[in-house]
């Protein structure tokens, strides 16, 4: 296989049927996630939002196949799901960088695992994918020498190389400052456009979410479940100062205050 | 508060009393006096007596009712706990406006006890969910050793995905550099024996059987034990600390992710490292402990090199190494083990990573003294 082969843009659609799946703990068990049902087209990026213990990250955790649901069924352009693959990486809070491997070695991680490339043929893709993040110049700079932006970036080449069909994203600019993170939301819709992956990214931001996605999904606690889906109609490339998302993020906060209000009085 | 002025005011102190007054469905309680906390009163317990059964309403009278404290609050309190569960209605409205007020807020909000709710907590329930408990800590021990086995086979069929260089790093830190630590302690516990060990002998003057004591003592039990305490908190604390701190970093994750095992790439590596390692361990600390026993003998009795040396090679042969060398291989397995599956069942936080390595060290001490249990009761049965 040729580079300009392994480099072709390839995606798929997700579907999510029906998933259960809980948890034992301390209190009894907990219903992390209630019959959620999902469809997600090929190429989109779809931002999962909601308070801490409503199931988001454990419903990425299920399509990453890090996990298996108690019920239903994860489809990969009607394939199922059952176990972790190269089909769908994963990003997550903290970079989880391999510290004993350089940048290009972190890159060249999951590369190692493609039989039909040669040496030279890796270091190329590799050496794209950190191009494409920006950060060529860095290829035999360790880990540690790193700032948390560049860490992330990193880690976003090293989940791009394999060229997966789905890029999984775990509250992946939470642990950063406020500066980096807006620079990032830049970096990523560009490069979302370029490789045209199915994007799930999962964050407790909803102005965060409103920037990113082609459509905010809401989730809601005890049990976990989807309250709404909310189309976010904007041009791209945008900007997470611009007026325009201040009214989406106000309707779903709102809603969410709504629904939470509720909830209390209940 | 409502009293004091009255109490401030007034300087004699009128009798406290109460009494019911009235007959058929309404009763009237009649307050008189002063009802202070300091002063003598009417007993709350024989007005509750002297209400009616079939009362259906109670009010107060309290036109001779001199100065109060919370005394009279809780007189009043008490009688209306006990009329609200005779179903009499109580007319609070005919009370002055302070008792009444307080009265009020004493009965709005329910008594929440601050006791922790064990209302359902009985015997088998705690058993049950005990047992349930252990029950799934042995499935998830079982799964361990299950894919630990898979990962080694695929190993020995060259299948499986970890690093040789891992592998040596983890040899070079778990053996050659534990060499120190392990002379020390096997020294000491040579030198130990031999001391107590010849004190006894000495008696019988037969000294020069300290060579056979210290020899046969090391080399089936002592040494492939202090072997393996020494590893658990030296090697197995570390291996459960590196494992839950990339747990914790999301690393092992991203392992997952790639479709790679953490248990070819990370677990075992460790345990071959360890089950290699322990044997030669053993030996060294067999040797060790020797000297250590011919520095007490020769020190302190007198008994030469070669009388030590040669009493010492008569009563070890092969077999006895051999008990001393196979218990280690199992006591290197259970370190690495332990301190990898605790690793990699820590919790996503710093402290969990404490509680792992804690952890590791005291199951893999307390599994390496179970399994020695185990192995002195076999050797006895096959009288090895």
């Amino acid at each position: 296989m040729s580079v300009s082969a392994e480099l072709q843009n390839i995606t798929a659609k997700l579907s999510v049927k029906n998933v259960c799946k809980t948890y034992e703990s301390a209190q009894g068990k907990v219903d992390a996630l209630k019959d959620v049902s999902l469809n997600i087209g090929e190429g989109e990026f779809v931002c999962l939002v909601g308070p801490s213990g409503c199931g988001k990250s454990t419903l990425l955790n299920l399509v990453a196949g890090l996990d298996m649901p108690d019920s239903g069924e994860i489809l990969v352009e009607d394939t199922q799901v059952k176990g972790p693959g190269r089909d769908r990486m994963v990003m997550f809070q903290e970079h989880a960088l391999f510290p004993w491997l350089d940048v290009i070695g972190n890159v060249l991680f999951g590369l190692r695992l493609k039989p039909n490339l040669t040496e030279p043929e890796r270091k190329e893709v590799a050496m794209f994918y950190l191009h494409l993040v920006g950060l060529e110049k860095f290829a035999k700079a360790s880990i540690h020498e790193l700032s948390g932006g560049m860490r992330q970036r990193v880690a976003l080449a090293r989940s791009l190389a394999p060229n997966p069909r789905i890029l999984l994203m775990d509250e992946t600019f939470g642990a950063l400052d406020a500066l980096t993170r807006e620079q990032l939301y830049g970096e990523i819709q560009q490069i979302w456009e370029k490789r045209k992956k199915t994007i799930l990214f999962v964050t407790h931001n909803i102005r965060e979410a409103v920037c990113l996605g082609d459509r905010v999904i809401l989730f809601s606690p005890h049990p976990g479940r989807i309250i709404k889906k909310f189309d976010i109609d904007l041009p791209r490339p945008r900007d997470i100062n611009d007026p325009a998302l201040t009214s989406y993020a106000h309707e779903i906060t709102s809603y969410l205050k709504n629904q939470f209000g509720k909830d209390i009085a209940e | 508060m409502f009293g004091l002025k009255k109490i401030l005011s007034s300087d004699s102190v009128a009798k406290a009393t109460a009494k019911i007054v009235g007959e058929g469905d309404s009763a009237v309680l009649q307050i008189a006096g002063d009802w202070l906390l300091s002063e003598t009163r009417t007993n709350s317990k024989e007005i509750i007596a002297s209400i009616p059964k079939n009362l259906s309403k109670l009010s107060f009278e309290t036109s001779s009712l001199g100065t109060y404290d919370s005394a009279l609050v809780c007189m009043l309190l008490k009688c209306y706990e006990s009329c609200k569960e005779q179903n009499i209605d109580v007319d609070l409205e005919s009370l002055p406006e302070g008792p009444r007020e307080l009265l009020k807020l004493a009965v709005a909000v329910p008594e929440v006890s601050a006791e922790k709710n064990d209302g359902d907590w009985n015997l088998f329930n705690t058993v049950g969910s005990r047992a349930i408990k252990f029950m799934d800590t042995i499935a998830s021990q079982c799964g361990f050793v299950g894919e630990l086995t898979i990962a080694s086979l695929n190993a020995l069929r060259g299948k499986a995905r970890y690093r040789t260089s891992d592998l040596l790093s983890i040899i070079q830190s778990s053996g050659p550099e534990a060499l120190p630590i392990v002379a020390l302690i096997s020294f000491l516990v040579g030198l130990i024996l031999a001391f107590v060990g010849a004190i006894q002998l000495a008696k019988y003057g037969s000294e020069i059987f300290v060579a056979d004591l210290v020899g046969i003592a090391m080399v089936r039990e002592m040494g492939a034990m202090m072997v393996g305490i020494v590893m658990s908190g030296r090697t197995g604390a570390s291996f459960a600390a590196e494992l839950g701190s990339m747990k914790v970093n999301e690393e092992i994750s991203a392992f997952r992710t790639f479709g790679i095992s953490p248990m070819e790439f990370l677990v075992f590596p460790r345990v071959l490292a360890l089950v290699l390692m322990f044997p030669l361990l053993t030996i060294f600390a067999d040797v060790i402990g020797m000297l250590g026993g011919f520095v007490i003998g020769a020190g302190m009795f007198d008994i030469s090199y070669d009388q030590y040396a040669n009493r010492t090679l008569s009563a070890l042969n092969l077999v006895q190494i051999s008990t001393g060398v196979m218990k280690s291989f199992i006591f290197g397995i259970i370190v690495a083990c332990i301190g990898c599956r605790m690793g990699l069942q820590c919790e996503n936080s710093s402290a969990g990573v404490g509680m792992a390595t804690t952890s590791s060290v005291v199951q893999s001490i307390t599994w390496i003294i179970v399994a020695d249990a185990i192995f002195a009761v076999i050797f006895t049965i096959f009288d090895i």
